[in-house]
């Protein structure tokens, strides 16, 4: 197998005086989507969190390219290429469409409006309200513009968060065609409640539970063992 | 109260404001005191747009913005005495020579007050980021040292600022007295709100600060340094709060190292006004508070400061977030 794009090992992250993450554990490969799976406060978001810089773990390392980056800042974890789709979008709802691309755009040159013109094509709508406030956006259309955005500086790796909340099935369906076919451009790391979602898209999946890794396969073994799905997700049938 | 109405208050409530005191005032007198309030508004808009940015920004709430006014102004005391003994220019008869004293004073006030904020910024507010609490607590000790400092430096008196000498008297247009001063005041307002404004609106920078006035965190992921962003608005914030101070001090021709804490009680108002963190806001609650103070002084002068509290009630009760809370 391939050498892991990111390795995290025995990770422990406090909020305040709340020990959320209790020896979190697990490898990225490149090609895939990782799915970090689990109940409510198992510590996915917290994850995702720590390993994009906004919260510093106690313990543990986490290693991108072989690079250790949990002491790091965020905007410096970003510079090495990771991208981040938080849970609440973070969309600059009073900024165009545009601008938010421009401020996430690290330099502009001929590879990025390459970049540009790949975005345009997997998420047309983007291009349809370039000029729009991000805030007029519908949910989906928000949720499309959160995924694109880091991927303008043609980040390696993507840690996207609940992309399906809030939203239709029938633009769930949209939302995965689309992060199907950003897999040929990045790594993603996807924290997903929804498990239609989770097992169209993943590869490879960790369980979460108390804060720890419990549980790793491939999403194929977990579609089909319905003991594991309902204890740790709380799905039967 | 529907969503229509409210989008349509704020140039409801400027018109009232403007137009309603022509019905009870002389229109010469209407005219000289709207030209003073809108004077009054730009230097108000000078120390609250400082005061908003900052806080909209980096959500600091900065109760040492008004010393760091009062810095300014002294600065632009000594810088104006300093230039003035060597060129004259403050004394000469060549409109040319005293504007560029006068820009020249400004100048070396902002990028003063500039160094003052970003060492203050470093010092004394990096500790505190997150915690509303603890920064009133220390920008009022802050704003106390910088008082003190003053009184050290220059004296505990007041002194007399100098006034370029064109800028002196009045013109008489119609039967109307228009100041000089007000209207360079208003002039150099209204190009330093477009300044602002363009590098808001126009630049990647603006992009990026008014992105962070919304989601800092998020500026944070995207890979731009917010620390160094925080520093670059703290600085605008206290160059702005200097060239008001030194603008200002011209135009009530003294200063006093306390004269910062009269003036922060006026920001904070026109800030919340308009709406924290927004320029257009804090442009137009300048000149709401600014115009109707003026009219409100000479109908009924002892309820001149009541009408801004008045208008910061009014505006709370029906737009809790100001009147531009949309941002720049």
């Amino acid at each position: 197998m391939a050498e892991p794009i990111l390795k995290a090992e025995g990770i422990h992250t406090f909020i305040g005086k709340h020990h959320i993450l209790q020896g979190v554990s697990f490898e990225v490969h490149p090609g895939k989507v990782t799915v970090l799976l689990g109940r409510n406060g198992a510590g996915k978001s917290t994850t995702l969190r720590t390993i994009i810089g906004l919260l510093s773990p106690s313990q543990g390392t986490i290693l991108f390219k072989n690079r250790a980056i949990q002491h790091m800042r965020p905007y410096a974890i970003s510079r090495l290429g990771i991208g981040f789709v938080p849970e609440d979008r973070g969309i600059f709802n009073l900024l165009t469409v545009e601008e938010n691309f421009r401020v996430a755009m690290l330099q502009e040159d001929e590879k990025t409006r390459a970049m540009m013109e790949t975005i345009f094509e997997i998420f047309p709508d983007l291009k349809k309200f370039w000029k729009s406030k991000a805030g007029n956006l519908s949910g989906g259309q928000k949720q499309m513009l959160a995924i694109a955005r880091p991927l303008v500086n043609r980040n390696e790796l993507l840690l996207i968060d609940e992309p399906s909340k809030g939203l239709a099935p029938i633009v769930i369906d949209h939302l995965i065609d689309s992060i199907n076919k950003l897999k040929e451009y990045t790594v993603i790391i996807l924290v997903e409640q929804n498990f239609y979602m989770a097992s169209n898209l993943g590869n490879d999946f960790y369980l979460f539970d108390d804060g720890k890794t419990v549980h790793k396969g491939q999403m194929e073994e977990l579609v089909g063992d319905e003991e594991l799905k309902k204890k740790y997700l709380g799905i039967s049938g | 109260m529907n969503h229509k109405w409210r989008s349509w208050f704020p140039k409801f409530a400027v018109i009232a404001i403007f137009l309603l005191p022509i019905l009870l005032i002389s229109p010469k007198t209407y005219i000289t005191l709207t030209i003073s309030g809108l004077a009054m508004g730009m230097l108000l808009f000078l120390v609250s747009s400082g005061f908003s940015l900052i806080f909209g920004f980096l959500s600091v709430l900065n109760l040492a913005h008004g010393a760091l006014f009062a810095w300014g102004a002294y600065i632009g005391f000594s810088a104006f005495s300093f230039i003035n003994k060597w060129t004259g220019w403050g004394g000469s008869n060549s409109i040319f020579s005293n504007m560029l004293i006068f820009l020249l004073v400004l100048m070396v006030a902002g990028i003063g007050v500039a160094i003052l904020g970003v060492v203050t910024e470093r010092l004394v507010i990096r500790p505190v980021y997150g915690s509303h609490l603890f920064q009133i607590f220390i920008t009022v000790g802050a704003m106390i040292v910088m008082e003190e400092l003053i009184r050290i430096v220059w004296g505990p008196n007041d002194e007399v600022m100098p006034v370029p000498l064109s800028f002196i008297g009045s013109w008489d247009i119609f039967d109307v007295v228009v100041s000089k001063y007000p209207l360079i005041v208003i002039v150099i307002g209204v190009i330093l709100y477009l300044i602002v404004f363009t590098i808001l609106r126009r630049t990647r920078l603006g992009m990026i600060v008014r992105a962070g006035v919304e989601n800092p965190e998020m500026v944070q992921v995207m890979g731009h340094n917010i620390y160094r962003y925080f520093t670059g608005v703290f600085a605008a914030g206290s160059a702005l709060a200097a060239i008001g101070g030194g603008m200002w001090a011209t135009f009530v021709k003294s200063i006093h190292p306390a004269m910062g804490g009269e003036v922060i009680v006026f920001a904070l108002i026109v800030a919340i006004i308009g709406g924290l963190g927004s320029m257009t806001g804090s442009v137009v609650g300048a000149l709401m508070v600014g115009l109707s103070y003026n009219y409100v002084a000479y109908l009924i002068p002892k309820a001149a400061l009541g009408i801004t509290m008045l208008l910061l009630v009014v505006i709370l009760l029906i737009r809790p977030t100001g009147m531009f809370p949309e941002g720049t």
